[in-house]
């Protein structure tokens, strides 16, 4: 078995199975459990001065929902604990009595005054947690109060706090990212400027789930009225993806520890994210959704995949995707694929062909001497991959390179050469040779 | 008092009544598939892929777009899930109930190729339909009238269907049946546990209450009217009187007491306020291989018989009800012989007691030949279920003009026959598989010819 233990800015873990900041780890009832279900470690629901701020006492979370009511997107309008500081901290400290050796990690959004920081980052670090980190994500509630995501928007005040907190504490600080921003680059690199030790992403996204549909306001409200949420769950990952791919591919950001938040829920989440330049992952919504067990497929079948790949440790796979991800003007435009349908798996539900035949290429067939048949025209053909994402079938329809003779559709020989958009010649700002 | 004499009822050999309590029975006699709760139907509906160009929607004979419906109650809309349901199929409701959907769309359904499990397809429909036919929530407006009239004879499927459509057009119809009550074999001849609560006459309610249908019942073709008669005083007649007839097929020694035509037994099952007063046998055989010898062998069943077999003088693979009846029938207990042919009735003081079969082979062409061995079934009450047929002398056509093949009426594509004004359709008609769903198609596509034949008249 390959060895799960993560060492993440000098914190080391069993796993890199993190509990995030939020209403699972609210209190030490609940971080014990999750700790007992095996999770590597927790950061705890964030603190903040007191006196401590109120929820509503009505609906704080909605979910949307897939096939079969399956939960694929969640959201809260929860704030930071409600719960007084010294009641945490007292249970933090036992907790990391408890728990030595699994990181716990002080999450915290305090308002931008150093006097703050000052008096509060030493009294939460004295709980012996391993490391902080800076909530400047939550998008609703806090942010009206100047905190939250009205932090992690302007990257002069993340770079601010991040320089407090690092100040006045001694252990590691982690800066959490808020992806309501428009590049997520340059919070990351003012939490660097900030001597952050470690970026965390993605907090949540604003939404509103959806209507009532009787009573025609949104969904939920207090009272009748509502707010937008935090949005998260496995619906977020691709955009959670991407922002930590652009942080571990930048150069100027790539040398900042990761760890990788959003829609997480089974050990192939958490391959996404490692792959692409996470060290540990971060999970609540699935949590939310499965309890705390979910965390035993995580670990197994993180683990039957690093040895799969012959890989020891998850540190292998730290980043191992990152080179793959460039800007579009790279991208080899003499490279061709074309779909390929698998005609013994295919169970002739036309979804391609209906696809393709609305909305794409025009490039697959319906009937083949008058029977049934869904076969692919590479004359048509421009690998648009639209086939393989709607068939129900994995692995049915499959893209496969085109690497000799011509191309059916362009009557063009196949060329091996690379060339981009750089040097092509529609491109009116094309790199002169 | 009662029980005990139930229960000393329960061994006895012999024709009686009441083997089972009313309530025994009203246990056996309850929904053949349940009804799909909300949630049940919201799951199975995940399940459709909603394929491009359905072969669900292929192999209806009534087009209904399947993955459509069923997309509706996927999210939510079952009164549009109904709609388009009904639109093609007025009975839908019914049909969900007795359509052979393992052989039709559920057979077609894509799922079948991985997981050997349609999409539940029959039993989504019942749940669209079943709430908008007992609400009676109205999908169809009938256009101004037209002043045209129109004939139907018979209130079954197609006639019904064919009427229903009609009407929207804005024509009078006049439904003619023999029965007192419309509706046909949903109503006469569908097994009890496939049509509960009254889901026939609640359909029939449904489809009336477009306006200008009139029922006549009780009226008897070639007696009360004719064809000629109704051909000169309407405008079109539509002729969908189903299969009157019994096959001709006498077994020797079968005029004793005991030996009963099993259409008029289901008749009789399907009228009767109390099932417990129907006279049943201990020992039941029936002589057939069709759908209505599995109803009458489950209903014996259900009614109390202690053994019931179905002889049937092919092999398995011949028999008319599919492999799934024929389960059907074994889950409820029913035994099946086949390759039994039979040879005479068996009778002491004019009483039957059992049946004698010659044992058959079947021969490259599916006919049986007698193998010369026979075996005795011991019996108390024998069910002939061996098929019917159209009574063409009915129609009393004076002319001869309206063309019948093979024992059934000819028609063409539109369900037009050979006479100028007179279209057919359901049972009656040649070429179909005589289907309650096909029966509704036949009166649909008729009531479109005659609309537009009304049309450029």
């Amino acid at each position: 078995m390959a060895n799960l233990e993560t060492n993440f800015i000098g914190v080391t873990s069993p796993n890199p199975f993190w509990i995030a900041s939020g209403p699972p780890s609210d209190k030490d009832y609940n971080v014990n459990r999750a700790f007992e279900a095996g999770w590597g470690g927790v950061v705890w629901k964030t603190l903040g001065e007191d006196p401590h701020i109120v929820n509503v006492n009505g609906p704080r979370y909605a979910v949307l929902h897939g096939n079969d009511r399956q939960v694929i997107g969640f959201n809260n309008i929860e704030l930071i604990t409600d719960r007084p500081l010294q009641t945490n901290l007292k249970e933090m400290t036992q907790i990391k009595r408890d728990w030595p050796e699994r990181p716990l990690v002080a999450s915290v959004m305090l308002p931008m005054n150093e006097a703050s920081w000052a008096k509060y980052v030493p009294m939460i670090e004295d709980t012996g947690a391993d490391a902080f980190e800076l909530n400047f994500g939550c998008p609703h509630g806090m942010s009206e109060r100047g905190m939250g995501a009205a932090v992690g928007q302007v990257p002069e005040y993340v770079q601010m706090a991040a320089e407090w907190c690092k100040k006045h504490a001694s252990i590691p600080v982690i800066v959490k990212l808020t992806p309501n921003i428009t590049d997520i680059l340059h919070p990351a690199k003012a939490a660097k400027a900030g001597g952050a030790d470690a970026v965390s992403l993605i907090n949540t996204i604003n939404s509103i789930m959806h209507v009532d549909y009787d009573s025609l306001t949104m969904y939920p409200t207090t009272d009748g009225m509502g707010t937008h949420g935090g949005y998260c769950g496995e619906a977020v990952k691709p955009i959670a993806l991407n922002m930590v791919a652009e942080i571990a591919r930048t150069p100027d950001t790539h040398d900042i520890p990761i760890s990788g938040i959003g829609g997480v829920t089974n050990w192939r989440d958490a391959v996404d994210f490692i792959a692409l330049g996470a060290t540990t992952v971060q999970v609540c919504t699935a949590a939310m959704v499965y309890g705390f067990k979910v965390v035993e497929g995580l670990i197994d079948g993180l683990n039957n995949f690093l040895d799969e790949k012959g890989m020891a440790s998850v540190h292998d796979l730290v980043g191992k995707a990152v080179p793959s991800v460039t800007d579009w003007k790279y991208l080899n435009l003499n490279y061709i694929e074309k779909a390929y349908i698998d005609q013994d798996l295919c169970i002739k539900c036309g979804k391609c062909h209906i696809a393709c035949e609305d909305t794409s290429h025009q490039a697959i067939t319906h009937t083949v001497d008058g029977e049934r048949k869904f076969v692919v025209k590479d004359e048509e053909c421009v690998g648009c991959n639209l086939c393989v994402g709607v068939c129900p079938i994995e692995n049915c329809i499959t893209m496969k390179p085109l690497t000799e003779d011509v191309d059916p559709r362009t009557g063009q020989e196949v060329n091996l050469e690379h060339a981009d958009w750089r040097t092509h010649p529609n491109n009116p700002l094309k790199e002169q040779e | 008092m009662a029980k005990s004499n139930n229960a000393s009822k329960k061994r006895s050999a012999g024709k009686l009544p009441g083997r089972l309590s009313e309530d025994e029975i009203k246990e056996n006699f309850t929904d053949m598939h349940p009804p799909l709760s909300a949630s049940q139907a919201y799951i199975e509906a995940c399940r459709c892929y909603f394929c491009f160009d359905a072969p669900c929607t292929t192999a209806c004979p009534t087009d209904i777009d399947i993955p459509e419906f069923i997309k509706r109650i996927q999210c939510g809309n079952v009164k549009g899930s109904a709609r388009k349901i009904l639109e093609q199929n007025i009975m839908g409701a019914m049909c969900a109930r007795v359509c052979p959907t393992e052989e039709l769309c559920e057979e077609a359904c894509v799922r079948n190729t991985n997981e050997n499990k349609p999409v539940a397809i029959g039993l989504l429909q019942r749940y669209a339909t079943d709430d908008v036919i007992e609400k009676k929530v109205p999908f169809f407006e009938r256009k101004p009238s037209t002043g045209k009239t129109i004939a139907v004879i018979g209130a079954g499927p197609a006639g019904l269907s064919c009427a229903h459509r009609l009407a929207s057009f804005g024509h009078s119809v006049t439904v003619f049946d023999k029965n007192e009550k419309a509706g046909g074999l949903n109503e006469y001849g569908i097994a009890a546990y496939k049509a509960l609560d009254d889901i026939a006459q609640k359909e029939i309610a449904y489809i009336l209450a477009i306006g200008g249908i009139e029922m006549k019942s009780n009226v008897q073709l070639g007696g009360d009217v004719t064809l000629d008669q109704l051909r000169d005083e309407f405008d079109a007649v539509f002729i969908g009187v189903g299969l009157a007839g019994i096959n001709p097929f006498e077994i020797p020694g079968e005029a004793v007491n005991g030996v009963i035509e099993a259409v008029s037994f289901i008749y009789d099952l399907r009228q009767t306020e109390r099932k417990s007063e129907l006279v049943v046998g201990d020992k039941v055989v029936v002589i057939g291989g069709g759908m209505t010898a599995i109803d009458v062998a489950v209903q014996s069943k259900k009614l109390g018989a202690s053994e019931v077999t179905i002889a049937y003088r092919r092999d398995r693979t011949n028999m008319k009800a599919s492999e799934y009846e024929q389960h059907f029938a074994q889950i409820n207990d029913v035994k099946l012989r086949y390759c039994a042919s039979p040879k005479r009735i068996l009778s002491k003081d004019g009483q039957v007691t059992g049946v004698e079969f010659d044992m058959t082979e079947i021969d490259a062409d599916g006919k049986p030949l007698k193998t010369g061995k026979t075996f005795q079934l011991e019996a108390d009450m024998v069910f002939k279920a061996i098929g019917q047929t159209f009574l063409a002398e009915q129609l009393d056509d004076s002319d001869g003009g309206l063309s019948i093949e093979m024992g059934r009426i000819v028609v063409d594509d539109e369900r037009k026959t050979s006479l100028d004004n007179v279209w057919a359709g359901g049972d009656c008609v040649g070429g179909g598989e005589d289907l309650t769903v096909c029966a509704v198609q036949d009166g649909k596509l008729a009531a479109r010819s005659i609309h537009d034949y009304l049309q450029s008249a």
